[in-house]
């Protein structure tokens, strides 16, 4: 267990271009129980032609932070802070684009693949008809036959045959219908696709499927992936990086193996213990306690009162970002700014975890 | 095998119209007033003129009319008789045959209570809609509730209040008829704005009766439809608004609305039968009342089968546009 710098880089040494960077992103939706931040201070890099994983469990802010990115959030939410540059320094700032520039960058700057591909697509129009219209919203100058032969060309890079085209939704399998979908998220070559669970509704044999579809057109159109999930396997296979969320939070940024083999933040670690694996087919750890509620947010560190490793500062002090020199983020108090492991008084604190943990902390 | 699916729904219609034609022969012979002992009363009720042989007269009749045989067997000649297309004449406006009767009232109707439904669909269609969508201004979505509450209210009731402040206080619009006495009917400008004044206040009776009904039932659909899937990936898609509204949002909602047209059709008809006689309007619905009141059976026959036919024939032309609409449905199929 070397925890310390040794790990290989994050990105692939050939110079790296940041394809999107988010800085202190911040949504509050305002409920009637009072303001909850679904998405708090989240900062990460993107790279061209990288697939980064973002997981974490159901509510952390996953969803809503591919929302912000898309400025779909919707009143009571508001997006209060940050900014996501794309295309590298003196990029535009999605965030900060009026409605009308907004509009145009959705699915030519950024594109979204939904969750949901069986309602994904509009019941009463052909495929043909959905598709067109989104590349007539951004191409309004472009002839008709220029349009269907993009389309054409977009139908047969997601292994669709041409006829699809006339088809109505409903005459779709179901993991025909998510290749629409990403065959609409393809269609204008985004710097950015963010999938939000692009396979949960379909079948293990579907799922690989569909997935090795997103990376051969992703890695075609050098687009960089944000790809949402629970699925751990599945990040796994598929992504360069990964990134955990916990209660609004990110707590943990690393390179899929690095996160796999040896997680920093406690929760990561956890998250990766109750995965089963070769070695291990017997018994799996649970995380003791439940996510907080992000209307009460425990004080300090939002993990503490789940953690087997908390200490008295974890109560009081919301940990900063550490960065390995290999380019890892964690926010935890057991590390220095640089990511390495903190000499810590071991016996004051473990005792004071219980089985029983309070969600809340104050 | 479209037309397999047209072929079986026009059976079906048939089928209909002969069980409501049974009911409706049924029901006025049930009552024991005699049309024409009454109408001789009521003649010597107003000229003084009684003849004699009252019965012997009265027998005559029936024997003319044939209401002297066993009813099953007037059933039976009138069923065969209407096969032939032939609808009778009136009791009361003897000879004059009741295709006639209704070949003068049909147009008055038909105008008026197509431009209404029509009118009826569309604006509460459009209402519904705004109402439903997230980005309307909130006065638009509050516009549904005073429209629920003239949903409440029947049609001719409505039509009272209309008569009574527009026509009788305000004096905005004439208060009944089609069009003013002394207008020559032609077809000519000052006619056809004639016309068009008076139908005013039937129409509106029956739009602000119904209107609420297609507004409510379009924005429960609409409120369904804006959370769907589909409309949010067409905003991921960077669609503009005007696309969303009509082709994913209103194209959806709109669905469960047709339906809903064609079973108010028969309940706007209907109203729209009483409230021509609230305004004496010279449509059907007249001819209807005062058919009636005179226990005038052929004429009750005649307008009966008009009616259900064309509240018939309009709601398989509805199920016929279904699938146009919604390419999920398929006749074909069994």
């Amino acid at each position: 267990m070397n925890r310390n710098g040794s790990s290989p880089a994050p990105v692939p040494a050939s110079a790296p271009a940041p394809a999107l960077q988010v800085t202190d992103l911040q949504v509050t939706y305002y409920t009637d129980s009072g303001r909850v931040k679904a998405v708090d201070g989240v900062n990460l890099t993107l790279y061209s032609g990288e697939r980064l994983g973002l997981v974490g469990e159901s509510g952390c802010g996953k969803s809503t932070m591919a929302l912000a990115l898309m400025r779909m959030i919707k009143p009571p939410g508001r997006i209060e802070a940050g900014s996501a540059i794309v295309g590298g320094p003196g990029g535009m700032d999605l965030l900060k684009l009026n409605e009308e520039q907004i509009l145009n960058a959705r699915l030519s700057t950024v594109s979204y693949i939904p969750q949901g591909a069986m309602n994904s697509l509009n019941p009463v129009l052909r495929v043909g008809a959905q598709m067109l219209d989104a590349m007539r919203a951004h191409l309004p100058k472009a002839t008709k036959e220029e349009l269907n032969e993009r389309v054409e060309h977009a139908l047969e890079s997601v292994e669709l045959q041409r006829n699809v085209f006339r088809m109505y939704p409903h005459e779709l399998s179901g993991g025909m219908k998510q290749r629409v979908c990403i065959a609409i998220g393809i269609l204008l070559s985004p710097k950015v696709i963010i999938a939000d669970e692009p396979t949960s509704a379909l079948d293990v044999v579907v799922q690989r499927q569909v997935m090795e579809t997103i990376c051969r057109v992703q890695e075609k159109i050098g687009a960089a992936v944000i790809l949402i999930g629970h699925d751990m396997g599945l990040m796994a296979q598929i992504t360069n990086r990964v990134a955990v969320m916990y209660a609004g939070k990110l707590v943990e940024l690393s390179t899929v193996r690095e996160m796999f083999t040896d997680p920093l933040h406690p929760y990561a670690q956890a998250l990766i213990s109750s995965l089963p694996n070769l070695e291990n087919k017997g018994v799996f750890q649970s995380i003791p306690g439940l996510a907080p509620s992000l209307l009460r947010l425990p004080s300090g560190c939002v993990f503490h009162p789940r953690c087997q490793h908390a200490m008295d500062l974890c109560k009081t002090v919301v940990p900063r970002q550490s960065t390995t020199p290999s380019g890892r983020f964690v926010y935890c108090h057991l590390y220095d700014e640089h990511g390495n492991k903190v000499k810590q008084p071991e016996t004051s604190t473990k005792a004071q975890v219980q089985q029983k943990v309070p969600v809340t902390g104050r | 095998m479209r037309l397999g699916y047209v072929l079986r729904r026009f059976i079906f219609l048939i089928f209909v119209m002969w069980t409501a034609a049974t009911v409706l022969f049924t029901i006025p012979r049930l009552s024991r007033v005699n049309p024409i002992r009454e109408r001789f009363a009521a003649l010597a009720r107003s000229t003084g003129y009684a003849p004699k042989d009252l019965e012997n007269i009265i027998a005559s009749y029936e024997l003319k009319f044939g209401l002297d045989k066993p009813l099953p067997q007037q059933y039976a000649d009138y069923m065969g008789s209407v096969l032939r297309g032939d609808l009778g004449v009136s009791l009361m406006s003897y000879p004059k045959p009741v295709a006639e009767l209704i070949g003068e009232a049909l147009p008055w109707t038909i105008g008026l209570l197509l431009v209404t439904i029509s009118l009826t669909f569309l604006i509460g269609t459009a209402i519904g809609a705004l109402a439903g969508w997230p980005r309307s201004p909130r006065w638009v979505k509050g516009t549904v509730t005073p429209l629920m509450v003239l949903a409440a209210i029947p049609a001719y009731t409505l039509g009272l209040l209309l008569v009574y402040l527009l026509g009788f206080r305000l004096k905005l619009l004439p208060m009944g008829g089609a069009y003013s006495p002394g207008m020559v009917k032609a077809l000519t400008m000052p006619f056809a704005l004639d016309v068009v004044k008076h139908a005013i206040l039937p129409a509106l009776s029956l739009i602000l009766a119904y209107v609420g009904f297609y507004a409510l039932g379009m924005r429960g659909m609409g409120v369904t439809v804006q959370g769907e899937d589909y409309v949010n990936f067409a905003e991921h898609k960077g669609l503009r608004q005007g696309r969303i509204f009509y082709w994913y949002y209103v194209r959806n909602a709109i669905l469960p609305q047709v339906t809903s047209l064609a079973l108010a059709l028969g309940g706007i008809v209907s109203a729209g039968i009483l409230v021509e006689g609230l305004y004496g309007f010279p449509g059907i619905g007249s001819t209807l009342s005062a058919a009636i009141t005179a226990n005038d059976y052929f004429v009750i026959y005649g307008v009966g089968f008009i009616t259900i036919f064309a509240v018939g024939i309009s709601m398989m032309a509805v199920d016929l546009l279904y699938p146009l609409l919604d390419p999920r449905i398929r006749y074909d199929r069994k």
